[in-house]
């Protein structure tokens, strides 16, 4: 049987974290009471117009610096037409004919056969990133034929990060998706939590023989959260090759994944391809920015957005903080993907280093071994650890001072997690668990043992 | 203070001097409203709030604190911009009984300076049309088609029939602000003009409209129809009284990311006695078929005015004139299907009751709540906006549109200052000939004069210039550069001292105006 080769290309929508929405003052908020946020442009009460927010259109650069993308100096804003009971202007305002950022690269690791030591590195193509308006809600209520409407979200900016289908298989997706949040998250241009919908990602797959065209691409939406993209990914590429194995052909349609049974099925129909009408957005003149050398003199600062400006104060991205932990602490590449994949961790780890004499390559095995395993099973983020840095630091001098065994220290960490405010040497003296030094304690502690246990150390002598 | 008075050089300091009190002036207009309603010229009369503004005005004048020119001024406002807590219904069965809960920016700045607020105007439907006939609440009547000029030269078709079936049209879509300035029932009215839509029925009323530069005023509450090209115009009963309208309204809004930024200063005009550094230019191409032999006859004694009082005449080209009928009707389409998309009768307006899908309703709401002419449009927008047509049609039509532009610029570059061309084929047809042909049809014609001024922004005024031999008002229009409204609104004034266009003469207005006899005669009162 002939390989198969899965093509995955990804289109990302990242909700902005700004205090307003794109085009009008109302607040942008989590779960606030239906319709409370909406303002009258929101809602499409006729004659409004939009005004574009300054800040969205900073995070969309910041976005664009760190994917190294090129910015465009000028892009417009577009309509986008279509019919549906979220989007109350009958139109969406985005970016379809100059986008803000285009031809960057997202570089994301992967580990070899699941081995955390087998670490490689690859890259994405990002092709473009573009502003636009993000939809209302829309509740179908079956039961009473209705439908009910939340204007909320409706006009919230949203970056689409359009990739390019450079991605092969569900692991692929989900690491470089891993990536893009962290990179957001730093930045600050997105919280990125698919939870709360601030990220939701689409996966175009197709799959075909080498040395063939491109087959025909089916587009898997309804995904919430990284681990079921890559399951939905990988699941659409085994139906594709099956059907097509089997003499079915693929369908270019839109289907859902359906987290519960594991498997995509095609989305309720929206009358076959939808011709959008694009047309340029007449309310909105082009989009100018400006680097250090287009920058006029007299220009009102608050009117600008100086690209050079904001790329010099862009923060260290993930991948940056990643070598400079590796740098800095001596740990392994592999402990510093692990460490800023948890939320806190990697400054948990940096304050507990702070705190004690303990090397950080031993630190390490602590953080990532005892204190991780045990948040994860109690489903607890770095925030809500009760061993604060501060505590486990303590305990680790202790170890380290050869105060205590490292057993003993795991029995101590075991006390703390209970969270009843004990410091380390408290509990250490309630449960004994000092190390004894002295040689001749030992022996008669050895001693005093075998003198109770008379029998059992006659049979071992005699073998 | 008459009802017949001119708004800066008259009501005003008669209200500054206390010869007539803010809520008399009121009422007085309220009353006229009253009994010309057949002229069908108003949808609401917002009496109870128009008192209550003339009320406080009159506080104000008491207090010696009145907030400018317009403080106690009545002004009327088409139907199509957004009023707070009146009815907005822009002649649509869409938008009936629809309260905005906002006011567009240009009512707001009229209230902050103190105008009294009558009411909406009557208009065709969503400003679609050149005719004022073709909205929901019926037809709007010229007022001189109650003219004792008119009456006078008017041949009654029949004894027996109606007197009532040789009205004329007031030309649209903001036919209803036309005719209120024109009956006297307010001082200055707002109009929007997107191919025409207030310098045609300015014309055909004997009225001034203005359409200023686009970008100029803020667009924010006009309910649009075609975005690019709208503005919100200004009627009123002479020069002067447009500048101050002008002056209050311009000027950047944040609201509205297509006003420019730069400052705006609001000007008086002087009285120009020596035009001969001016330089008119005629264009041959506004010599277009249809144009009446009168208004041709016109427009070149015009010319001979300005040519004899020293000012420079020179024929001009502008050659891609022909091509604005079919450019304009690509674009507005266009927009118009892009605009109209909002109305589903989800969040506001009409909905229809059909409980089948959310696609039904839509689909019936449309179709209930929008006319004939409003659908058309849509259906033709949608069309060239298709993907396979876009290219061919929409992106062709702007290219089309810079080169009209284009035509502009070369003609004003070459030292030309103001274009001066007719603003009507004709003067008002009789309704009973205009709804003969289809809107679609008598918009494509009688815009061809008025919209190249829209696809390249540029200001343009309508001046009342004579009474066609039927008795009714002919106005030639002028065209200046962009941003220039000081310049094209000074040589307008001069043009319109010349003329000494004169004041209708209307039975009703006799009746409610003390002094209206005295000022018979003459036009001319700066």
């Amino acid at each position: 049987l002939a390989p198969w080769v899965p093509v995955v290309g990804l289109e990302i929508h990242a909700q902005i974290s700004s205090n307003s929405k794109l085009f009008s003052g109302s607040q942008v908020q989590f779960a606030a009471p239906p319709n409370s946020l909406v303002s009258f442009f929101d809602a499409s009460l006729p004659g409004t117009l939009p005004v574009l927010n300054r800040r969205c259109v900073e995070a969309a650069v910041m976005t664009g610096l760190a994917l190294n993308c090129s910015i465009n100096k000028k892009s417009l804003f577009d309509r986008k037409h279509y019919f549906y009971a979220d989007l109350p202007a009958g139109y969406q305002i985005t970016q379809q004919r100059v986008p803000i950022a285009v031809n960057g690269s997202l570089s994301y690791s992967l580990c070899i056969d699941n081995k955390m030591s087998q670490m490689v590195t690859k890259t994405v193509r990002i092709k473009q990133i573009q502003l636009e308006q993000d939809s209302g809600k829309s509740l179908h209520d079956d039961a009473r034929s209705q439908t009910l409407v939340d204007l909320n979200r409706a006009g919230v900016g949203l970056m689409e990060v359009v990739m390019e289908p450079d991605l092969c298989c569900g692991e692929e997706a989900a690491a470089a998706v891993r990536e893009l949040q962290l990179i957001l998250q730093t930045l600050g241009s997105s919280q990125a939590v698919m939870a709360e919908g601030q990220l939701r990602v689409d996966a175009n797959v197709s799959v075909h023989h080498p040395g063939e065209p491109y087959g025909v691409r089916t587009e898997v939406k309804n995904i919430n959260s990284i681990r079921f993209l890559a399951k939905a990914v990988d699941y659409e590429i085994q139906r594709q090759i099956e059907e097509l194995e089997n003499g079915g052909t693929v369908l270019n349609e839109t289907r859902a994944f359906d987290s519960k049974l594991g498997c995509t099925i095609p989305m309720r129909d929206k009358e076959g391809k939808q011709d959008y009408r694009f047309m340029p957005e007449p309310n909105l003149p082009p989009l100018i920015l400006y680097d250090s050398k287009s920058l006029p003199a007299n220009m009102n600062h608050q009117q600008v957005i100086n690209i050079d400006w904001i790329h010099e104060r862009l923060p260290d991205l993930p991948s940056v903080k990643r070598e400079k932990l590796v740098e800095q602490y001596g740990i392994l590449p592999e402990h510093s993907f692990t460490l800023l994949n948890e939320d806190g961790l990697a400054e948990f780890f940096e304050s507990v280093v702070k705190q004690t004499q303990m090397k950080p390559k031993k630190v390490i095995g602590w953080i990532l071994k005892d204190l991780l395993s045990y948040l994860k099973q109690h489903s607890l983020t770095v925030k809500e650890s009760p061993v604060s840095s501060f505590l486990l630091a303590d305990l680790l001098n202790l170890l380290e001072k050869k105060e205590i065994s490292s057993t003993a220290a795991k029995q101590v960490l075991v006390e703390l997690w209970k969270g009843e405010g004990k410091t380390p040497l408290e509990i250490v003296k309630e449960q004994k668990l000092e190390l004894l030094q002295d040689q001749k304690e030992l022996e008669q502690i050895c001693q005093t043992v075998i003198d109770g246990q008379e029998n059992e150390v006659i049979m071992m002598v005699l073998g | 203070a008459a009802l017949t008075d001119r708004l800066r050089s008259q009501v005003s300091a008669a209200l500054k001097e206390g010869r007539v009190a803010p809520t008399e002036l009121c009422q007085r207009c309220l009353a006229l409203i009253k009994s010309t309603k057949f002229l069908n010229a108003y949808i609401t009369v917002a009496e109870e709030t128009a008192l209550k503004q003339a009320e406080e005005s009159e506080e104000r004048y008491k207090r010696g604190q009145p907030l400018g020119i317009l403080d106690g001024i009545p002004i009327a406002v088409k139907d199509n911009f957004n009023t707070a807590g009146i009815e907005t219904t822009c002649a649509s069965n869409m938008l009936k009984g629809y309260i905005s809960p906002y006011n567009a920016t240009v009512v707001q700045k009229l209230l902050d300076q103190g105008a009294v607020l009558l009411g909406k105007t009557n208009l065709d439907e969503f400003a679609m049309g050149s005719g004022s006939t073709d909205g929901v609440f019926g037809p709007v009547r010229n007022p001189w088609s109650y003219s004792k000029q008119y009456k006078e030269k008017c041949v009654p078709k029949s004894h027996s029939e109606d007197e009532d079936s040789d009205w004329v049209i007031t030309g649209g879509s903001s036919g209803g602000s036309a005719a209120a300035v024109s009956s006297f029932t307010c001082f200055a009215a707002l109009g929007s003009d997107t191919g025409g839509s207030t310098r045609n029925p300015a014309a055909h009323c004997g009225v001034v409209g203005l359409k200023p530069t686009y970008g100029l005023i803020s667009r924010h509450g006009l309910i649009p129809l075609v975005n690019s090209m709208d503005v919100p115009g200004i009627l009123t009963r002479c020069v002067d009284d447009a500048a101050v309208l002008l002056g209050s309204l311009a000027g950047h809004d944040p609201k509205d990311s297509t006003t420019i930024q730069d400052d705006f200063k609001p000007f008086e005009l002087p009285n120009l006695t020596d035009i001969s550094k001016l330089s008119i230019g005629i264009p041959k191409e506004y010599n277009a078929p249809g144009l009446s032999s009168e208004i041709l006859a016109l427009w070149s004694k015009a010319a001979n005015l300005f040519k004899n009082a020293g000012a420079k005449v020179v024929e001009v080209s502008l050659p891609h004139t022909r091509y604005s009928i079919v450019c304009y009707h690509v674009l507005c389409t266009a927009e118009v299907a892009s605009n109209m998309a909002r109305f589903d009768g989800l969040e506001y307006g009409h909905r229809s009751d059909t409980k089948d899908s959310t696609e039904s309703m839509y689909a019936a709401t449309r179709r209930e709540g929008f006319n004939d002419v409003v659908r058309g449009r849509i259906l033709s927008g949608n069309y060239f906006l298709l993907k396979q047509n876009y290219e061919k049609y929409f992106v062709k039509a702007q290219k089309v549109r810079r080169l009209i532009a284009n035509d502009f610029v070369k003609v004003f570059r070459s030292g030309v200052d103001i274009l001066l061309t007719p603003t009507t084929l004709s003067d008002a047809a009789p309704y009973t000939e205009f709804i003969q042909e289809d809107n679609r049809t008598r918009s494509a014609q009688d815009d061809i004069l008025t919209q190249a001024a829209n696809m390249a922004g540029l200001p343009a005024i309508n001046i009342p210039t004579a009474l066609s031999e039927r008795g009714l008002p002919v106005g030639l229009q002028f065209i200046g550069r962009s941003f220039q409204e000081k310049q094209l609104l000074t040589v307008a004034k001069w043009f319109e001292k010349q003329v000494q266009f004169p004041v209708i003469q209307l039975e009703e207005v006799k009746r409610h105006d003390s002094g209206v006899f005295q000022h018979q005669k003459s036009a001319s009162f700066s």
